[in-house]
């Protein structure tokens, strides 16, 4: 299911000019990181395609839905949100009732939601802990049952904001093997995030807003080596992507696959 | 001279089952900047709720063991008392806002008008405070209409106005973009540098190898490694326990044992990979190495 955004201007209430001048197409089964500071207006864009947020001037089409004429409860079939912070949005007794809330209100019937909660459970590692309390778990496993909760709704996009935030090295793992998964099962993932390590990583494309706009919008390792561009949107690039640069290594690299590749070509010289 | 002495010192809270702090012997000198890392659910928060007095006075359960600052002992002594050697600045920043104020200097003024401070001081040093940290354009708004990157400022800000002997912050920038870490670190240093003991909980290896003068990590409730930046950071077992380690460490290890990395030393920062890649021979390797600072690249 494609997402087209034409000409996206958003204003809020108090007046502050949030979104200008948006255009952008993502295609089914696309992998989208978005960066940017602090106001970039990360959020105001993402939370547009799930009708949290309506245009001010402009369009979004999720597929062949303009999201004006829906409402936030049908684009729920074809958009989840995973918010920033997993507090907001749990509620329930229990993780496996937590998890099934979602596909429930969807319509699923009961051995679909069954089957959905599995997956998503399995998915994100907490088929262990079906029973427990979401209040109980650690915040970093709070933010595994934010994720699962949203997987097991089985929308073909699913957008992801600041997936990583206060998670170890092991959970971000996680959580990067949970986006290859959506990944391989077609659908398309759209992550806001800070952590550009994380994000060069486990994402083809990458979209820098700045101010409202759209200041870069390509390939991975293409975006990340725009360095002075990035600055201007308080962003550094990957901390491989600054040694390879430094090194003079003659290709942009965002992984340590890639940098040894590199580092051996550059000493067989 | 250790300002904070713990002697093994073991705690649970009332509802878990296992100590969080298991047999944790440490000593803090004053002036020192102390680091403390490892993978979540380690006990690093606990760690400074013990210091802060948070553990066991206002959370309960069962401490053992002596926990010393100041020349006070924390089970001798009372949350009141102890506030005003020590500061922490939680994890959560929503957690800390009072909720009785209606805008940012009140919430910053509301520690000194507990401890009788006369309004006038309390005025002046609430507006130092403010200008330290960047903060004086949100004087004048509510707390919670704050983004999460500002509400962290404040709750530094309402610890630093304090003028704690010992600061302890909890990944005080776990929720700003880098140009919001590079000033709050600022901040920190400049508080070190006063000669402010800082213990401080955070993810980010690079700003730690750059500022602080020690590291701790724990894992499963113990202290496991206790050294330099260098030796914690780029120490074997740091990886294993699932804390996250600097990129470059991790791509030098594996060059190292492709024979692309040449010294026994592991870089955490950019300046040391650098350093260390440029150590091999090899054509491009050397060219890069004689313009170290040729593209104007910011810190870390």
């Amino acid at each position: 299911m494609n997402i087209e955004i034409k000409d996206l201007h958003f204003t809020y209430p108090g007046g502050v000019e949030a979104l200008r001048n948006i255009s952008l197409n993502i295609k089914s089964g696309e992998q989208v990181a978005i960066i940017g500071q602090n106001g970039a207006g990360k959020t105001t864009l993402v939370k547009h395609l799930n009708g949290l947020l309506l245009p001010t001037r402009g369009q979004v089409l999720i597929g062949d839905w303009d999201t004006i004429k829906y409402s936030v409860a049908k684009l729920a079939t074809r958009v989840g949100y995973v918010f920033q912070n997993p507090d907001e949005q749990l509620f329930s007794k229990n993780v496996g009732m937590e998890v099934a809330f979602g596909p429930r209100n969807l319509g699923f019937s009961g051995e679909q939601v069954q089957a959905l909660v599995q997956d998503a459970l399995a998915m994100t590692e907490l088929s262990d802990k079906t029973q427990t309390n979401p209040y109980d778990l650690s915040p970093t496993w709070r933010k595994m049952v934010a994720l699962a909760s949203v997987i097991a709704m089985d929308t073909p996009i699913v957008i992801f904001d600041e997936p990583t935030t206060g998670q170890d090295a092991l959970s971000i793992t996680r959580i990067a093997q949970a986006i290859k998964a959506l990944r391989e099962r077609g659908k398309t993932v759209i992550t806001i995030t800070h952590d550009i390590d994380f994000c060069a990583e486990n994402f083809e494309r990458v979209i820098a807003l700045a101010q409202g706009s759209v200041l870069l919008d390509g390939k991975t390792n293409d975006v990340l080596r725009q360095d002075s561009i990035l600055a201007t949107t308080y962003v550094d690039p990957p901390q491989l992507t600054r040694l390879a640069k430094r090194l003079g290594f003659k290709n942009t690299v965002r992984n340590q696959e890639q940098f040894l590749a590199e580092l051996r070509i550059t000493y067989t010289l | 001279m250790a300002i904070v002495n713990l002697q093994n010192v073991t705690y649970k809270y009332p509802l878990t089952h296992m100590p969080v702090l298991q047999n944790i012997s440490l000593q803090i000198n004053e002036g020192e900047f102390v680091a403390v890392v490892g993978p979540n659910g380690a006990g690093k928060s606990t760690l400074c709720y013990t210091l802060a007095g948070f553990v066991p006075h206002f959370f309960k359960g069962e401490l053992s063991g002596s926990v010393e600052v100041a020349g006070m002992e924390s089970s001798q002594s009372t949350l009141d008392e102890w506030v005003l050697n020590v500061g922490l600045a939680f994890q959560n920043p929503f957690n800390q806002i009072s909720g009785a104020k209606y805008t940012v200097f009140e919430e910053l003024a509301f520690g000194l008008e507990n401890i009788g401070v006369p309004r006038d001081e309390m005025k002046a040093r609430v507006t130092n405070a403010m200008d330290l940290t960047g903060i004086s354009d949100l004087a004048n708004r509510s707390p919670y209409s704050l983004s999460g990157g500002q509400q962290q400022r404040v709750a530094l800000t309402s610890i630093l106005v304090m003028q704690p002997k010992v600061l302890v912050l909890d990944e005080p920038t776990s929720q700003m973009d880098p140009i919001g870490t590079r000033e709050v670190f600022g901040v920190i240093r400049k508080m070190a540098e006063q000669g402010m003991t800082v213990i401080l909980v955070e993810h980010k290896v690079e700003w730690i190898a750059q500022f602080a003068d020690r590291v701790i990590a724990l894992k499963d409730g113990q202290l496991f490694l206790d050294g330099t930046p260098s030796e914690v950071l780029t120490s074997p077992l740091l990886e294993e326990s699932g804390f996250g380690i600097s990129r470059y460490t991790a791509v030098a290890r594996k060059a190292h044992g492709l024979g692309l990395w040449k010294t026994d030393r592991l870089p955490v920062t950019l300046e040391e990979a650098v350093e260390g890649f440029s150590l091999t021979p090899s054509p491009s390797l050397r060219s890069a190495s004689q313009h170290p600072q040729g593209n104007g690249e910011r810190q870390p």
